[in-house]
């Protein structure tokens, strides 16, 4: 009897400590969380909300219920006897955007792993020093970076001056506004989220399986595709999210280097917004964005999933 | 009667593995390749600096040094007014993103773990997730929603808008330094009666100070750079830097767009580098 008081004391100042932990928690994340929730959230839920509505004849909205901005996408009312039309307009603009973005993932990869290799076999103190100069580009700006590129592969950039006067090529190689320029700028854009993830799976590598690979006669390639590439897998599959992502979405490098006529699934929303005036359209082509975006994540992480299970 | 390893030269199979065994991790055009990287990385941003530089107004011919075009940039009223905006800006962004980076960074390491925290992650780093057109537009037609209902305009929006984004940014950095600190200072000063405030602001923020320099940063550095958010939603007179040279390029190359743009990387580089030693004391 006089043992049980004390405990169910413990017991309530425990349960008081916990509720207190709770409310601390909560005011502390309220700032961050109120911030993102109203900034970053709930406008998405404005866009839905959006992609079903009318254009406003001077941008913005009217508040009539329509689907046409989905239907938009893939056809075309007829102008004598409004049936539908198959419009290969905008799936194109897509279909392009998503071979861009694919063609760039690809190339970044052909890049970055052999550089994420290097980077991760060095000694430590040097590995810094390559870690820096990789990180660094991401921090500038974007656009600016953009432009540079824009400087050195024009018709007189230094580029086509270098090659014309090692006699190459006797006239300058038209790279900028090609879907050639958008690709390269798309690659040196993102080359860096290709070689940090590489390079973090690469470095906890144990070599003493590299030279299990060799004493087993192995050659070099075979090496490298049947115990280096499997073992860095999880790296090479975010580095190629990374990449591809933010490569479909892209607004600056087609608008720069592809010069507003190559057009990119970025430029083409931007533009219902500005120009075009179509709100709901430009809404209903950010959500499609997303869609895309959300179905490589989940297939990524399905992918995760049945690998851990096969592995567990 | 001839074994095919005695047969061998004895010294050869030695010799051939350790040959092997010392370029164990070599791999050929590895090298090449991840200067080739750097080279990529690197080329166009130093063509961009070098023609800053250059007297001529040609960007494609060097004539010889000079600082004209930067004299002639800070001149320029109107990339006066865009740096002062972009750094207004960068300035609200920071201090804001900082202290609710801090906040929630404390919150999801300094207590216990609990149900939702990986909402709390998803919520924290979704602007990371988005591409950012997405965002812009989304924010673009919300602020034209408030702006609708309320009358109220201004360069409210556009901080706002760049401390949501910057939040996920200072928050990586924070978290980090939270999760490497022990709990020992901290418990120590509470055994010798310190009450919570005194042992938040005497041992907890004295520790997290790189953490948060280091967010506050990367936080200014991203606000400073961002283009398609604030191209979207930037009303008249809000130009920002970074928008300001987006519509000189378009207009057409001259020798200031690439002073201003030296200018802004440079201040880039400079923060980054700044945080790289900063860091580099924190493992210490």
């Amino acid at each position: 009897m006089s043992g049980r008081e004390p405990q169910t004391a413990l017991a309530a100042a425990i349960e008081q400590n916990r509720r207190n932990e709770r409310v601390t928690r909560a005011w502390l994340l309220a700032p961050a969380l109120t911030i993102i929730l109203a900034i970053s959230i709930l406008p998405l839920g404005i866009t839905v909300v959006y992609s079903f509505l009318t254009p406003g004849t001077y941008g913005g909205v009217t508040w009539e219920f329509s689907t046409d901005s989905y239907v938009q996408f893939l056809f075309q009312r007829d102008i004598f006897d409004d049936s539908l039309v198959f419009n290969s307009a905008y799936v194109s603009i897509f279909l392009r955007s998503i071979g861009l973005a694919l063609g760039a993932t690809l190339g970044a990869l052909i890049l970055g792993f052999p550089t994420a290799y290097f980077i991760a076999t060095k000694p430590r103190e040097q590995r810094n020093i390559w870690l820096f100069l990789i990180t660094l580009p991401f921090w500038t700006n974007l656009l600016i970076r953009t432009y540079a590129m824009l400087l050195i592969i024009r018709d007189e950039g230094i580029i086509n001056i270098m090659l014309m006067k090692a006699g190459i090529i006797s006239s300058p190689l038209t790279i900028l506004y090609t879907d050639t320029a958008v690709f390269i700028g798309l690659i040196y854009s993102f080359l860096p989220f290709m070689v940090l993830p590489i390079y973090a799976s690469l470095e906890k590598l144990d070599f003493s399986l590299v030279e299990a690979g060799y004493d087993l006669y192995a050659n070099r390639l075979k090496v490298l595709f049947h115990v280096i590439v499997p073992l860095a897998k999880p790296g090479i599959v975010a580095g190629c999210i990374l990449v591809f992502i933010p490569g479909l979405g892209a607004y600056i490098t087609p608008e720069l280097l592809g010069g507003g006529k190559k057009l990119m699934i970025g430029n083409m929303i931007a533009m219902q917004f500005g120009a075009s005036r179509n709100w709901p359209f430009g809404s209903a082509a950010a959500l499609i964005l997303m869609a895309l975006v959300i179905l490589v994540l989940l297939a990524n992480a399905l992918a995760a999933r049945r690998g851990a299970s096969n592995n567990g | 009667m001839a074994d095919p390893t005695t047969a061998m030269p004895a010294s050869t199979q030695p010799r051939q593995r350790r040959r092997l065994v010392r370029d164990l991790k070599a791999m050929p055009g590895f090298t090449a390749t991840a200067w080739l990287c750097i080279v990529t990385l690197y080329l166009p941003i130093l063509v961009l600096i070098a023609f800053s530089f250059n007297e001529n107004r040609s960007v494609v011919l060097w004539t010889g040094f000079s600082l004209d075009w930067y004299a002639k940039a800070l001149e320029n009223d109107g990339i006066r007014n865009a740096a002062w905006v972009s750094v207004k800006i960068a300035l609200f962004a920071t201090v804001i993103s900082t202290i609710a980076a801090t906040m929630a960074a404390l919150a999801t390491t300094r207590t216990k773990a609990f149900a939702g925290q990986g909402l709390v992650y998803g919520i924290i780093n979704q602007p990371l997730m988005i591409p950012e057109i997405v965002t812009a537009i989304a924010t673009l037609s919300l602020f034209a929603l408030v702006k609708k209902v309320t009358g109220l305009t201004g360069i409210g929006y556009l901080m706002l808008a760049h401390a949501a984004f910057c939040i996920p940014f200072a928050y990586m950095p924070i978290r980090a330094r939270l999760e490497t600190m022990t709990l020992t200072l901290e418990q120590a000063a509470a055994d010798l009666y310190a009450p919570p405030l005194k042992v938040f602001t005497l041992v907890t923020l004295p520790l997290l100070g790189p953490g948060i320099v280091a967010g506050a940063m990367l936080a200014f550095v991203v606000s400073l750079d961002d283009v398609i958010i604030t191209l979207m939603i930037a009303g008249p007179g809000e130009t920002t830097l970074p928008i300001y040279i987006l519509g000189a390029i378009r207009r057409g190359i001259t020798p200031e767009i690439n002073a201003v743009s030296t200018i802004l990387v440079a201040v880039s580089v400079l923060l980054v580098m700044l945080l790289f030693l900063v860091q580099r004391r924190m493992q210490r």
